[in-house]
């Protein structure tokens, strides 16, 4: 059983006993077990590192810690040795024996354990001196790697819900909104839209009740840091909505989390019960007059539930249809009345705001972006994982020196961010700032995030018509223009790659996209046309290729490549015929081999299998 | 016990009111593993919405289905990131290897195939959710490996070129 | 009483007022698949968009879904406004070809020619069916299902609907399946016939033998028109059937 917290007083002195408890701690091992490092073994991690501590009689002198995700998802499982901040990564159960040994032998750490700088080839010890770390500045997640989200006493230990007791007892409702304008906050949700303006509308409002929900229906394939916030540090972000609902008289909230995150719904199930014990939640809140109570509610799959009306029609027990707007969910929300919905990582950057105060915030990133955005760095890339980094940096920082560059020697081919509404930037422009005014001057988006990496081998066409497939399944279907309109360009995009389009089919491409683009009824329809948009514009000679050479430069376009096998190179090692599904190879062992072209269905499983690299894709 | 009388029971434990119709279909969902034509009827009834409109939300959105699964669901994330190292690969293998010739459910009822869009584990591309384990760095080659994994003992099959 | 401007003419509207509404009252004729005075708007269509504010802060809105607020500047035929009229109708008669209704907004609006396959579709998804059985005949027998590519109209689960009284109302507003061109080639050709009322019967007879649908007469004199053909259409054939002797 918690103890309630009945005033600030309390919530002081819990915090104090949830620190000293912190500096006393026996050395700890802190397991990550996000949804990544889950999937990749963390949990048989931490069993062998349980029963080596069990064998080496150290259980009751190491405790081990399961920790939300740090973002390095590439070099997963982590661990981390406290109170050293030694990092380990790739950690198997196996190696367990020797983590544990290595705790006694005068602590020194398991080289081979150790991040290895690929440039040097030198080992580093520590997560804040590995490059991928070094250069971010890790405002919101920084505390992922550090708690254990099932515990609100490691959240108090690290400073938290000190925000909430500041803003109750020192701050007025106005002031908090006045502060969050004065960071320059954005949302994080994709528009970027000022959130203070926002909260201040919804103040003006005279309706009530008055709702604020947390938009976590992260949809943006790609996209995770929202998924890693929620399961690593939930409490910031009920910290976030507490502040929130303070600064504009909102007496009940909702967080809407996809069903495809069940981690992420569990933590924060835990959380709120944990928040409700303690008081933090409810009635009279720290003493004060603020009464909120918050609702978890799943999504049921549907990518169109992440724009807000879709959204409160969702929780509204309906379909997922969009309103047009004006009126605006502020002016007329949930159940009709002022609703503010905002994206997790805006909720959590509240309690950072209310800390350090909003200059120091604003300090941060450029004239028109401030403050810190998470991105998720996936694709063709070496260090893929989540990155927290000031607005502003250039994404040749983000790339090479974050990013450790692309892998197997390929050259950069374009970054598509903010997901199937955002764009894809050519690698001519890798010297642009990150933010929004220059990403939307480019013809792209921040979105909430998304940032996927493509190189040589990636067909510009193919990425178009994957986005414009994603789009039409998930179009919610009502307005016409979005409905039929995606439809049709993923029509015209397939034909094109097929190498059946004509350059008349790139005309009818810009003006559908502009129909679309110009009628839709929500953002789901007006952003839809951006990949084929952007690709246009900056690939235009790719697209050419397939419609007058019915040539694909980047060799993925099924119809237009063809796979064969290089004499001079092939060995007759057999590899290839037994992975090959549809008898299309034909050799004896040790002779060579040929494909037959009318078999071959180019799936690119001997490819991946040739040794001496004899499979050809012309 | 009846689909109707299961779903009275559980509908009873909530309040009877039009926004809990996502959640109580949710439930329905996990209890039955498919959304039977009755209960849907019944949700109709003692919710007070038109059927057309239960209908409506029952069809819209992804984590609901009017046909029963198959025993293991077998989900291929078609993300970005999957997408771009190869994801579309390992579904074509999928389905090559159960002879399906779109995502869907096997005839015996033991996988159903679906695709769907970022689990958010980009980092471990190309990903294959079963059921509630996921699976990373899938490629075509550890597709046959993967589905032994779950098939049931008795119905070992021939494996296509392994 | 709000205050809005519509094509330069100011104008004051009983709050409420949808700005479709406001314009028709000036007389600005705005086309519409979607609307019907009897039934709630929907705004699923989009032809009826205008143009909202004033450039460079612009935006595209539908008339029937926004309110005439105070203060609101609307213009309702601007180049933007045209434009995105004139390739939604190219994609709806893509979509419907056989549609009358569709065929003769396509021709008014100055169609030139439809780039995509045709798809011969029996629903554009305008809404009005299900919303007259809902809001007039108050049955609710019929709705929309599915989502996206996927999404009908229909009867849950397919059966009959136990509450549907067949009274016919769904079919009576569709503006699709009910009104079929009659015309020749109404599949592959924009003729505006039924637009342009000169029938060729008035050289024989006092009036006009017809009032809605065109009689043999105009389906003769209909391909005549070639500047309203499809390109792909002018075919020796075509050319030569509607010649006169």
């Amino acid at each position: 059983m918690r103890t309630k917290l009945h005033t600030v007083a309390d919530l002081e002195a819990q915090r104090a006993l949830c620190v000293k408890a912190g500096a006393q701690a026996k050395p700890c091992l802190s397991v990550c077990t996000g949804s990544g490092c889950s999937a990749s073994g963390a949990h048989d991690v931490i069993e062998g590192l349980r029963k080596a501590l069990e064998r080496a009689g150290l259980r009751d002198a190491v405790d081990i810690k399961s920790t939300g995700c740090h973002g390095f998802c590439e070099k997963g499982p982590l661990t981390l040795v406290w109170p050293e901040g030694v990092f380990y990564n790739r950690v198997a159960a196996r190696d367990a024996k020797d983590i544990v040994a290595s705790l006694s032998n005068g602590r020194r750490p398991v080289e081979r354990l150790l991040y290895q700088d690929p440039a040097t080839g030198a080992r580093i010890l520590r997560e804040e001196e590995v490059p991928f770390y070094a250069r971010q500045q890790r405002v919101l997640f920084g505390n992922n790697g550090k708690i254990d989200p099932k515990s609100i006493e490691d959240y108090l230990g690290v400073g938290g819900y000190a925000a909430l007791a500041r803003v109750l007892t020192e701050l007025a409702p106005e002031q908090v909104v006045d502060w969050v304008q004065r960071s320059g906050l954005r949302g994080r949700g994709g528009a970027g839209f000022p959130t203070g303006k926002k909260w201040d509308v919804m103040r003006q409002q005279p309706a009530t009740p008055k709702y604020i929900i947390c938009n976590a229906d992260e949809g943006d394939p790609g996209a995770f840091m929202d998924r890693s916030l929620l399961e690593g540090n939930p409490h910031s972000v009920l910290e976030g909505m507490l502040i929130g609902a303070y600064a504009l008289g909102a007496r009940e909230g909702y967080i809407y989390v996809r069903a495809e995150y069940p981690l992420a719904v569990e933590h924060l199930r835990a959380a709120l019960a944990q928040a409700e014990e303690c008081g933090l939640l409810g009635e009279n809140i720290l003493g004060s007059s603020l009464n909120f109570r918050i609702h978890l509610v799943q999504g049921a799959g549907a990518f169109v539930c992440g724009e807000e009306t879709a959204l409160i029609a969702s929780l509204e027990g309906r379909v997922g249809e969009p309103q047009p707007r004006p009126p605006y969910p502020v002016q007329k929300g949930l159940w009709g009345k002022p609703t503010v919905i905002n994206n997790v990582k805006t909720w959590a950057s509240v309690p950072v705001i209310v800390n350090r105060g909003p200059e120091w915030y604003a300090a941060i990133g450029t004239e028109g972006s401030k403050g810190t955005m998470v991105f998720s760095l996936v694709g063709k890339i070496n260090n893929t994982g989540l990155v927290e980094v000031p607005m502003g940096i250039t994404l040749r920082e983000m790339i090479y020196d974050i990013g450790g560059g692309i892998p197997n020697g390929k050259k950069l081919k374009a970054v598509q961010i903010g997901g199937p509404s955002g764009g894809c930037i050519p690698a001519s422009l890798i010297d642009l700032p990150i933010d929004y005014e220059a990403l939307t001057q480019a013809g792209s988006m921040m979105g909430s995030g998304g940032m996927v990496v493509m190189d040589e081998s990636t067909c510009m066409v193919d990425v178009a018509r994957y986005f414009m497939e994603f789009l039409e399944e998930e179009s919610c279907g009502k307005c016409f223009p979005c409905r039929e309109g995606t439809q049709r360009l993923r029509e015209l995009l397939t034909r094109i790659s097929q190498g059946k389009g004509t350059e008349d089919d790139l005309r009818l491409l810009d003006d559908l996209s502009w129909v679309v683009r110009e009628t839709s009824l929500c953002g789901l329809g007006q952003t839809a046309p951006n990949p084929v948009l952007t690709t246009l514009r900056y690939f235009r000679d790719e697209y050419l290729a397939h419609v007058r050479e019915r040539r694909c430069p980047a060799k993925v376009c099924k119809e237009l490549i063809t796979y064969s096998i290089e004499p001079t190179l092939c060995d007759g090692c057999h590899a290839c015929v037994r992975v090959c599904t549809t008898e299309a190879i034909l050799g004896e062992k040790d002779a060579v081999h040929s494909i037959d072209s009318t078999k071959c269905i180019k799936c690119g499983a001997c490819l991946e299998v040739c040794q001496p690299k004899a499979v050809l894709v012309t | 016990m009846s689909t109707t009388t299961e779903v009275e029971a559980l509908l009873g434990r909530r309040a009877p009111r039009a926004e809990e119709l996502i959640a109580v279909l949710q439930e329905i969902q996990e209890q039955f593993h498919y959304l039977p034509e009755e209960a849907l009827r019944t949700v109709s009834r003692r919710l007070r919405l038109p059927l057309t409109q239960v209908f409506h939300v029952a069809t819209f959105y992804n984590c609901f289905s009017l046909e029963p699964v198959g025993e293991h669901l077998v989900q291929v994330c078609l993300g970005t990131a999957c997408h771009v190292r190869g994801a579309g690969r390992v579904l074509d293998r999928l389905l090559r290897d159960l002879k399906l010739g779109e995502p869907g459910t096997t005839p015996d009822f033991t996988f159903t195939v679906r695709t769907l869009r970022c689990v958010g584990c980009c980092a471990l591309a190309p990903v294959v959710r079963v059921d509630a384990n996921t699976h990373p760095h899938l490629t075509q080659a550890k597709v046959p490996g993967l589905l032994k994994k779950y098939r049931p003992k008795d119905k070992e099959q021939p494996q296509a070129a392994d | 009483m709000p205050k809005l401007t519509i094509n330069g003419i100011e104008l004051e509207v009983e709050r409420g007022t949808s700005v479709l509404e406001a314009a028709r009252f000036l007389g600005i004729p705005i086309p519409t698949l979607c609307h019907d005075d009897g039934l709630t708007p929907y705004g699923a269509c989009r032809l009826c968009v205008v143009e909202v504010g004033t450039p460079p802060r612009s935006k595209l809105q539908t008339a029937c879904t926004l309110s005439a607020d105070d203060g609101l500047v609307v213009n309702t035929h601007t180049a933007r406004v045209e434009r995105a009229r004139q390739l939604l109708l190219e994609l709806y008669v893509a979509t419907s070809p056989q549609s009358k209704t569709i065929q003769d907004l396509a021709a008014r609006y100055g169609v030139a020619g439809v780039r995509l396959v045709p798809k011969f579709e029996d629903c554009i998804q305008c809404g009005k069916c299900v919303r007259i059985c809902r809001e007039q005949m108050m049955a609710g027998a019929i709705g929309f299902a599915y989502r996206g590519p996927r999404r009908k109209v229909m009867s849950p689960f397919s059966w009959q609907s136990e509450v549907c009284r067949h009274c016919g109302a769904c079919l009576y507003i569709c503006p699709v399946c009910e009104l079929r061109c009659h015309g020749a080639q109404a599949e592959t050709t924009l003729c505006s016939g039924c637009l342009n009322f000169a029938p060729a019967c008035l050289d024989y007879h006092d009036h006009a033998m017809c009032f809605l649908d065109p009689c043999v007469a105009c389906e003769l004199a209909g391909p005549l028109r070639q500047d309203l053909v499809w390109p792909v259409q002018k075919s020796a054939e075509s050319s030569t059937k509607g010649e006169r002797t």
